[in-house]
């Protein structure tokens, strides 16, 4: 097959590496690579431009011990402590020490390319299976090790061995239990839909103050407040469906999308979580009633029933219906009639549902 | 005659009394104070006047107005195609739009930045065209020094505020970010404590309303302590680059941080290109 005769196990031994040059002249044998003398495929440095680098070198590590001793010297000198003086710390530390490890790299590189003679050099590949005999010999000493532990002629040692092993293996496939449980009807519901504690319906909180909302004081059209549910103004779990934006505007700015029975003397509410993939969608600009969500840019229609005019959601921003109290605070009437946020398998047409359940009702 | 002369004697012959010059002196000292009790009432009644932009001042900030304005927002302020009126929006929202430079805008775009002022618009041309304008429709007035004072706010409820109401446009320190059409949230790094609470009480251009009712006065020096804070923050890390969060952090170290590592392995694994000894 091939001319190459030499002695070798297997014919496994490529001619050539990839990523070298041919090998045309005859391979380096170890006994000869001490010779110093010029031997074929080595390439020595130019003396003079060898001894230049060596300045090169030199200086490069002493650049690094002068970092080096910077290092310990801001340890002593650079006291931690405040904020300040800790910040003053670390990036002396650090600078000197980024100065110091990269001097000594680039001086070492410069050391091997510019001083140090250059081979052509050839990687051997040894085939990969040890020889027949050491083969035999494993195998010898397998089978007098399997004969003298008795493996096959003490059968109860042998079961229980497999008995102790079995509940071992098998619980991996019990603990993917924990991807569970399924959500079943958690992601259709919000805890605006929850009676509360007292019985009375369930106020609009504005976030960050914590005070429910008058309808009369959020009077400004063109007013937008981040609201949580009350009673759970700081459960994540529960907020993370429920959060809303409520949006303030003048009567005639409302078009037919949105559900007037939903809303309060022009105050809308509809579902922060954004229908495409779970962002907050909050950027509101009160003079085109555009809701940007920041992540992908969706972007709906507030007064048009928060529609989509723009971006990869594919559905409107779910609407919370509305109204007040006896005290004139914003209350939810009732949960949101589709699932807020992204689409989920079981999500069905949820839309299509809800219309049929408002034409029975 | 000889009646004048003799009167004219005796005024000269009063005059020279012993106790004439006290006379002159309790008469001046009279004179004085009468004129300045009278005055002092008067300049304190043009002061008052000027502050709640009434009298003169609504006049002349008319005079400005048709100069300045009205080409966009029609000669009495009641709006156009190409400006919405200013019934109503009252002395805050002419304070914001006009000390920052965003009024009189310089082209009618998607957006009004902010730019340096105009020779006529002096503090007290401010101060005529608030006047006229609140006089049209009233409307959120100027907040006092004191309401915005940020030393009298606490930045950490200023803070919580903030990232509930502000930071989705305006970026959580306030270094602003991209709206739709080519309108955008502007940094608030120049904005002074004024302007700050103006922009809140009166929802400038594409920026909602948030209402002294349902942000109280208080709460909004609170957000003013915090905007004004954070902007002497130190960034830990080095360079904020521009403090807009990952996006610029990320663009740095792949294109800054990969070149130098590509770099470096060009330089340690390329073969020297040398002639045969």
């Amino acid at each position: 097959m091939t001319d190459n005769t030499i002695d070798q196990p297997e014919d496994r031994v490529p001619k050539r590496v990839i990523g070298t040059p041919p090998a045309t002249e005859a391979v380096l044998k170890d006994e000869t690579v001490h010779e110093a003398a010029a031997l074929p495929g080595v390439i020595y440095q130019d003396p003079a431009s060898a001894r230049k680098a060596e300045k090169t070198v030199a200086l490069l590590f002493l650049i690094a011990f002068l970092a080096g001793a910077g290092f310990i010297a801001s340890y002593v000198i650079f006291q931690v402590g405040t904020i300040d003086k800790t910040s003053t710390s670390n990036f002396a530390l650090g600078g000197t020490l980024a100065l110091a490890l990269l001097a000594l790299a680039a001086g070492i590189t410069t050391w091997v390319r510019r001083i140090m003679p250059k081979y052509t050099m050839i990687q051997e590949r040894h085939p990969m299976a040890s020889d027949a005999e050491t083969r035999e010999t494993v195998k010898e000493t397998f089978l007098a090790g399997a004969e003298e532990s008795g493996f096959v002629k003490h059968g109860l040692l042998r079961r229980t061995l497999l008995l102790a092993a079995a509940p071992l293996g098998l619980a991996p496939l019990f603990l993917l239990k924990d991807l569970g449980p399924l959500p079943g009807t958690k992601l259709r519901h919000t805890v605006w839909g929850e009676p509360t504690k007292t019985g009375k319906p369930r106020r609009l909180i504005t976030e960050g103050t914590g005070q429910p909302i008058r309808a009369a004081d959020f009077n400004s059209p063109g007013g937008i407040l981040s609201v949580v549910p009350e009673g759970y103004e700081h459960d994540l779990n529960a907020l993370a469906k429920a959060t809303l934006i409520l949006l303030k505007f003048r009567p005639e700015e409302i078009k037919s999308g949105t559900n007037l029975n939903w809303t309060h003397d022009g105050i809308v509410a509809y579902s922060k979580i954004c229908t495409h993939v779970g962002c907050p969608a909050a950027l509101y600009e009160q003079t085109t009633h555009h809701i940007l969500c920041p992540c992908h840019q969706s972007t709906f229609d507030a007064a048009d029933g928060a529609k989509v005019v723009f971006g990869p959601a594919a559905r409107p921003l779910p609407q919370l219906p509305i109204g007040i109290d006896g005290e004139g605070f914003l209350i939810a009437k009732a949960d949101f009639n589709v699932p807020v946020g992204p689409s989920f398998w079981e999500r069905g047409d949820a839309e299509a549902e809800a219309r049929e359940k408002a034409e029975k009702a | 005659m000889i009646g004048t002369g003799r009167s004219v004697n005796s005024i000269t012959a009063r005059r020279r009394h012993p106790l004439a010059r006290f006379a002159v002196v309790a008469l001046a000292l009279g004179l004085l104070g009468g004129g300045y009790a009278l005055a002092a009432p008067t300049g304190s009644t043009a002061d008052a006047a000027v502050a709640s932009g009434k009298a003169d001042d609504v006049a002349q900030g008319k005079d400005l107005f048709i100069a300045h304005c009205a080409s966009c927002h029609g000669l009495n302020a009641e709006g156009t195609k190409s400006g919405p009126t200013l019934v109503g929006v009252g002395a805050a929202a002419v304070d914001f739009q006009v000390s920052s430079g965003r009024m009189p805008a310089s082209d009618p775009g998607a957006q009004a930045p902010r730019k340096p002022l105009d020779e006529w618009v002096t503090p007290q041309a401010i101060d005529q065209l608030a006047a006229y304008v609140q006089s049209l429709g009233g409307g959120p007035t100027r907040p006092a020094a004191e309401q915005v004072d940020p030393a009298k706010g606490d930045p950490a409820k200023g803070g919580e505020l903030f990232r509930a109401n502000c930071i989705q446009c305006h970026n959580f320190v306030g270094a602003g970010g991209a709206l739709t059409y080519g309108k955008y949230a502007p940094s608030l790094n120049e904005s002074s404590p004024t302007q700050i609470y103006e922009a809140m009480a009166t929802g400038p251009q594409a920026m909602p309303v948030f209402n002294d009712s349902t942000i109280t006065p208080d709460q909004k020096r609170d957000m003013i302590a915090y905007i004004t804070s954070v902007r002497s923050q130190v960034d830990p890390g080095g360079s904020g680059l521009g403090r807009i969060g990952p996006v610029t952090e990320g663009l740095v170290a792949w294109i800054a941080g990969i070149s130098l590592l590509v770099l470096a392995a060009i330089w340690i694994t390329a073969k020297k290109r040398q002639a045969h000894s």
